[in-house]
């Protein structure tokens, strides 16, 4: 059993492999490669219909050429504002109902039933897609921004919790450790043995998802639910594609300054 | 002043860390407690606060049974017992004030806390502290701005503003080197001795223990098997508590500090070694 010296001098060493059965690892070789040529081979692609929609795609990109902001800037206004209300209140809604339910989602601090619960509506929320969602609300409350906004905070609740509760679970435990010790109660020991610690990763999560509320907010429009997005879909529908790049653009431009904020604001905080 | 009946902590591995260990702190005694890497130094010193609740035993605080505790009666008994840690465990990211602050979390209300508004009797202690220990000039930098050496200070300055009875100190010098371990272990002892403390202090540095401790606990697979002055420190019961190994470098030493162990038990004067 014992290796000696003598055998392993003189011999090539090679860092071992990381599936280290033979059959297993060029099996899944040989299969993947496979199903990436039948994958491939099931494409079905009808080039005649290419060629007649290359035209339309040109109509689309030479309206970028000439964005209109004029004719429809009272629609495209509206739209915008009412997408920035709908983000900003739905980030701020979404992150208040957040932390408390990442405080129950991690591991490390919560009493297995709380856990359970606060993974399972994290789940729930990452299960269903915002357009499936927003297509129940708009049923529920009507075409408008209000399903849009429910939406986007059901949204974030998913995202921006299991972020932050992954987060707590990694903190530092000695010094959480070290504020249990001074007799704080559990409110005092999350204020100032957890709070300080996930607070930099706490801001940069709320205006990351405060830029992906936005982007949403156009898409979500699509299905009704009010903001920049309608606007985007009246265009579409009138075949207005120079007022389709005037929004588009806006909506590149507003998403690439709070880009530019948030990893400014980011590198900040650490 | 500090009893340990029968301390007992099972883990739910199955390891057994503390089998049955008994041992009286008197009031202002600074114990050293040694032990190889895994002997249980460091879940004794837990089991006292209850960071790790103890399975068997009890531990009696001036008369109060610690165990038996709820939560609030917990929380008051915990204010009594400073905890000093290995790595500092000062929460990097609050000021060095809020970090000495938090030692009175256990007196103050959430809203206080929470707004950072602590009684000015409490302010004044602080900075008093951070006076003491060098620091007074530090006191709205950020915790992770400091070195190894100041932030074991601040830790220091974090448990006595605690007004504690006993100081339950971990590994206090693990991750500094030897000069700045000397001025932390004299810091501790001095204070211990201006407040009447009770001290137990982890430790690795058994020269480094034997130059500023009254008593020497020795602690092998969760059972005491020295208890003792620091000179009764022999080869035979290190290689008890530690193994075979060359002892006589480390005692030798020691023969050498002599004269500073001396003055630290003595007056608490300040002795370059």
């Amino acid at each position: 059993m014992s290796v000696t010296l003598q055998d392993r001098v003189g011999k090539p060493w090679r860092k071992p492999h990381f599936i280290s059965n033979p059959f297993l690892r060029w099996g899944l070789i040989i299969a993947t490669v496979i199903y990436l040529i039948l994958a491939i081979g099931s494409l079905e692609v009808s080039w005649e219909r290419v060629y007649l929609g290359l035209e339309r795609g040109w109509r689309f990109i030479v309206g970028f050429s000439q964005p209109d902001f004029i004719s429809r800037w009272p629609d495209i206004y509206e739209g915008m504002i009412e997408s920035v209300i709908m983000t900003i209140t739905s980030t701020i809604v979404g992150i208040a109902i957040s932390i408390p339910i990442a405080l129950g989602a991690a591991s490390n601090i919560a009493p297995l039933p709380v856990y359970l619960i606060c993974r399972g509506i994290i789940s729930i929320s990452r299960a269903l897609n915002e357009i499936i969602v927003a297509i129940l609300l708009v049923a529920i409350f009507g075409f408008g921004p209000l399903a849009g906004f429910l939406t986007l905070s059901f949204a974030t609740i998913g995202f921006l919790a299991k972020l932050l509760a992954e987060d707590i679970e990694d903190m530092n435990k000695s010094q959480a450790e070290a504020i249990r010790s001074t007799g704080a109660s559990w409110l005092q020991w999350v204020n100032f043995g957890v709070q300080p610690q996930v607070m930099p990763r706490l801001i940069g999560l709320s205006i990351y998802r405060l830029d992906i509320n936005f982007r949403e907010s156009a898409v979500l429009g699509l299905v009704g639910a009010g903001g920049i997005g309608a606007t985007l879909n009246t265009a579409f529908d009138r075949y207005e594609f120079d007022t389709v790049a005037a929004i588009l653009i806006m909506i590149i431009v507003t998403v690439m300054a709070l880009e530019f904020i948030s990893g400014n604001i980011r590198a900040r905080v650490q | 002043m500090l009893k340990l009946e029968k301390l007992t902590k099972v883990y739910k591995t199955g390891d057994k860390a503390l089998s049955e260990v008994d041992m009286e702190v008197p009031k202002g005694q600074v114990i050293a407690l040694i032990g190889p890497s895994g002997a249980g130094k460091s879940t004794l010193i837990r089991c006292i606060n209850r960071l790790v609740s103890p399975t068997g035993g009890s531990v009696i605080l001036d008369g109060v049974d610690v165990t038996s505790l709820g939560s609030s009666g917990l929380r008051r008994e915990r204010r009594r017992m400073g905890m000093i840690f290995q790595e500092y465990a000062l929460v990097e990211r609050l000021s060095v004030m809020e970090n000495v602050l938090s030692g009175r979390l256990g007196y103050v209300g959430f809203f206080r806390s929470f707004f950072r508004k602590f009684p000015q009797s409490d302010v004044d202690e602080a900075f008093r502290l951070l006076d003491r220990v060098g620091l007074l000039h530090m006191a709205d930098k950020r915790a992770d701005e400091l070195s190894g050496g100041q932030r074991q200070r601040v830790g220091i300055a974090r448990a006595l503003i605690q007004d504690p009875a006993v100081l339950l100190v971990d590994e206090p010098t693990a991750s500094l080197d030897p000069k700045t371990s000397r001025e932390i272990m004299r810091l501790i002892v001095e204070m211990c001795e201006e407040r009447k403390l009770a001290a137990i202090i982890n430790i690795h540095d058994v020269s480094l223990a034997q130059m500023f401790v009254q008593r020497v606990v020795g602690l092998k697979m969760g059972r005491i098997i020295f208890d003792g002055a620091p000179n009764q420190l022999t080869p035979d019961v290190l290689t008890e508590i530690y193994g075979e190994e060359d002892w006589e470098a480390t005692i030798e030493a020691v023969d050498d500090d002599d004269y500073d162990a001396d003055d630290v038990d003595g007056e608490g004067k300040k002795g370059e070694a």
